[in-house]
């Protein structure tokens, strides 16, 4: 069988795998120690991720004792008589991070097929490093710029065009705030559009060009080829980077919390302030009065993290089983 | 001989098919046009509106009582620098050696499994860091600390950093382990001495990226470095640290607050710029 082999060994053997191999078992005191703190440091991601969720259990256990399943179909929130739920809280965060997904994949997948196959190279790097640049922008500051510029301008021009013209749909009635869940979704829109558009970027850029070539081939306009040659190969990536997407959606909390109104509420109008896991905990927590109240606002970290670990996980399944394995999609 | 006519689409078809392409170019244009607008929107008011609250006083004094006007944040500008510096001193070691493990010691299979934990604990909301190191640190000790906000942001710098090591670990070429093990050069010497000095500018890149993410994180430092009116002594107490100055003061009811708020917005905003800048310049000169 190996005789026959076409490929013939390379003119320099890879030592790399050896190398890993004999990693920590040769070598006396010092390279032994060595191995071990960075087999320690590594170990620390997997140890960290247990520490969080075995934290957060046992600053919530007395709430899951108390009130059970519960706790997660409950809309009552009322600390004065020391009866929670979560429900008001899992809804706002769901529907804003919808409506933020609403807006963020279209325009995310679009830029990024405007970056990949359409814009003249010279106009690329400039824009890629503008949306690295809007990755930068710390949470605290968008929610500044929202309180300030984009709540009373959406209250002044955008709500009132909604209501005006829409207004027979449940989803744009009410009075108009300002602060409110819609306002809450664009804020989170604009902070996930970064790394959906630069995740798209890259499912993008590992479609094989004999992909394009061979849809030009047969006469397809530009539009064409993106079409059935790019999205249909790079749909399912394109679908993991709207799931990246999500999962930061679900944890925003400062800007959120500076602009949703905070009041916890289920509304069927995205007009009317609402309330969201992360906002509540923001907020509340250090004015927790007693135990119950405490472990009720953990509790509510603990649901935060399941929903984003799990959104996170399928997303990073969905990206690497594309990458072949590799993890070719790097952190963001 | 000619051709079937019925393969040839229609002139009004063929032209239509041009036109919805050139559309849909146009729409896209417009996303990409759409997507980069808020920053500069944001940039714009945060000089509108900071550059104008910026004056020495700022950069020197503490906060002022409400209703009383002048004042600064000097004391959270020290604050958000020793955070980082006790960020730093958590999550590069950490993360760096983290890094060395899975570029020269851990099996495919190991690493695959790895770099998925550190992708998986990247998407945790920063929220929750916060809430796990006030379990870890703030209740034991009784005290809202600046060491736990440092440890806060240290851990949120783990995976980072761990990844972008790997990275440019990677890179590195085999030929100069091998020509360390050939000198009988031990290996955790080749690793440090020649592998990660080649590498380094690369690792500092990284290191300063995730620090420049950290520097404007406020939810982790809500219910661990607290905040502080005044300079912080011992870092056993509570910190202040402009992200959460500017949050604390953005959704205060006083239009003196409001111009700190937007003013400390801005330096921040610098900081991390600055930070972006650099890591730039690094990366360029890597190429």
């Amino acid at each position: 069988m190996t005789g026959s082999s076409p490929s013939s060994p390379p003119l320099v053997p890879d030592t790399r795998p050896a190398l890993r191999r004999s990693a920590g078992r040769r070598g006396g005191g010092p390279d032994r120690s060595f191995y071990l703190l960075a087999l320690l440091a590594a170990l620390t991601i997997l140890a960290l991720i247990v520490l969080v969720g075995w934290e957060l259990y046992r600053g919530s256990r007395l709430a899951i004792h108390q009130f059970g399943p519960r706790f997660l179909v409950s809309s009552e929130w009322d600390p004065v008589s020391d009866v929670y739920g979560a429900l008001p809280f899992i809804y706002g965060t769901l529907v804003s991070s919808l409506i933020a997904l609403l807006i963020a994949v279209p325009l995310g997948v679009a830029t990024a097929l405007f970056l990949t196959e359409m814009a003249p190279v010279r106009l690329r790097q400039p824009v890629i490093t503008v949306i690295e640049l809007l990755a930068a922008v710390p949470s605290v500051i968008f929610g500044l710029w929202g309180i300030f510029v984009l709540v009373p301008w959406l209250r002044d021009h955008l709500f009132q065009w909604l209501k005006h013209y829409l207004g027979f749909l449940p989803l744009f009635t009410g009075p108009i705030y300002g602060p409110s869940m819609l306002a809450g979704g664009i804020i989170v829109a604009i902070m996930i559009l970064p790394i959906v558009t630069s995740v798209s970027r890259e499912i993008l850029r590992s479609v094989p060009n004999l992909q394009r070539e061979a849809a030009y081939a047969l006469g397809a306009t530009h539009w064409e080829v993106i079409r059935i040659a790019v999205i249909s190969y790079a749909r399912r990536g394109l679908f993991g980077a709207a799931v990246l997407g999500l999962g930061r959606a679900l944890g925003e909390t400062m800007a959120v919390t500076m602009v949703i109104g905070n009041r916890p509420e289920i509304s069927a109008s995205l007009l009317a302030p609402g309330y969201t896991l992360a906002s509540v905990v923001a907020n509340e927590f250090t004015e927790a009065t007693s135990d119950l109240y405490l472990n009720a606002l953990f509790e509510l970290g603990l649901v935060l993290l399941a929903i984003t670990i799990l959104v996170n996980v399928i997303a990073q399944l969905m990206l690497r089983t594309l990458a072949g394995g590799g993890g070719a999609v790097k952190a963001h | 001989m000619e051709l079937a006519p019925t393969f040839l689409p229609s002139p009004a078809r063929q032209s239509w098919r041009r036109w919805l392409s050139r559309g849909v170019t146009a729409l896209m244009g417009l996303s990409a046009l759409a997507v980069i607008t808020p920053l500069f929107l944001v940039l714009y008011f945060l000089i509108r509106e900071g550059a104008s609250s910026l004056d020495w006083n700022f950069f020197t004094q503490l906060p002022k009582p409400a209703g009383e006007p002048g004042g600064g944040m000097a004391n959270a500008i020290v604050g958000t620098l020793e955070l980082l510096g006790m960020a730093a001193s958590v999550g590069v070691p950490i993360g760096v050696m983290g890094g060395v493990y899975l570029a020269e010691y851990g099996s495919a299979r190991a690493n695959y499994w790895l770099r998925f934990a550190a992708d998986v604990l990247n998407g945790v909301p920063s929220i929750v860091w916060g809430m796990v190191v006030y379990a870890l640190l703030v209740v034991p000790f009784k005290t809202f600390s600046a060491y736990a906000g440092g440890v806060a942001l240290g851990l949120m710098m783990i995976p980072l950093v761990m990844r972008t090591t790997e990275e440019v670990l990677v890179l590195v070429p085999q030929s100069y382990r091998e020509a360390g093990l050939a000198l009988g050069i031990a290996r955790w010497k080749i690793i440090t001495v020649i592998v990660i000095k080649t590498a380094l500018k690369g690792i500092v890149t990284g290191v300063l990226i995730a620090l420049a993410r950290v520097a404007g994180e406020t939810a982790p430092l809500l219910f661990t470095a607290l905040g502080n009116n005044f300079w912080n002594h011992n870092l056993g107490e509570p910190i202040a640290a402009l992200p959460l100055q500017i949050f604390a003061y953005a959704i205060s009811p006083y239009d003196d607050w409001h111009r700190q708020a937007w003013a400390g917005a801005l330096v921040l905003m610098l900081l991390i710029l600055g930070c972006n800048v650099i890591v730039r310049f690094f990366s360029r000169e890597r190429r």
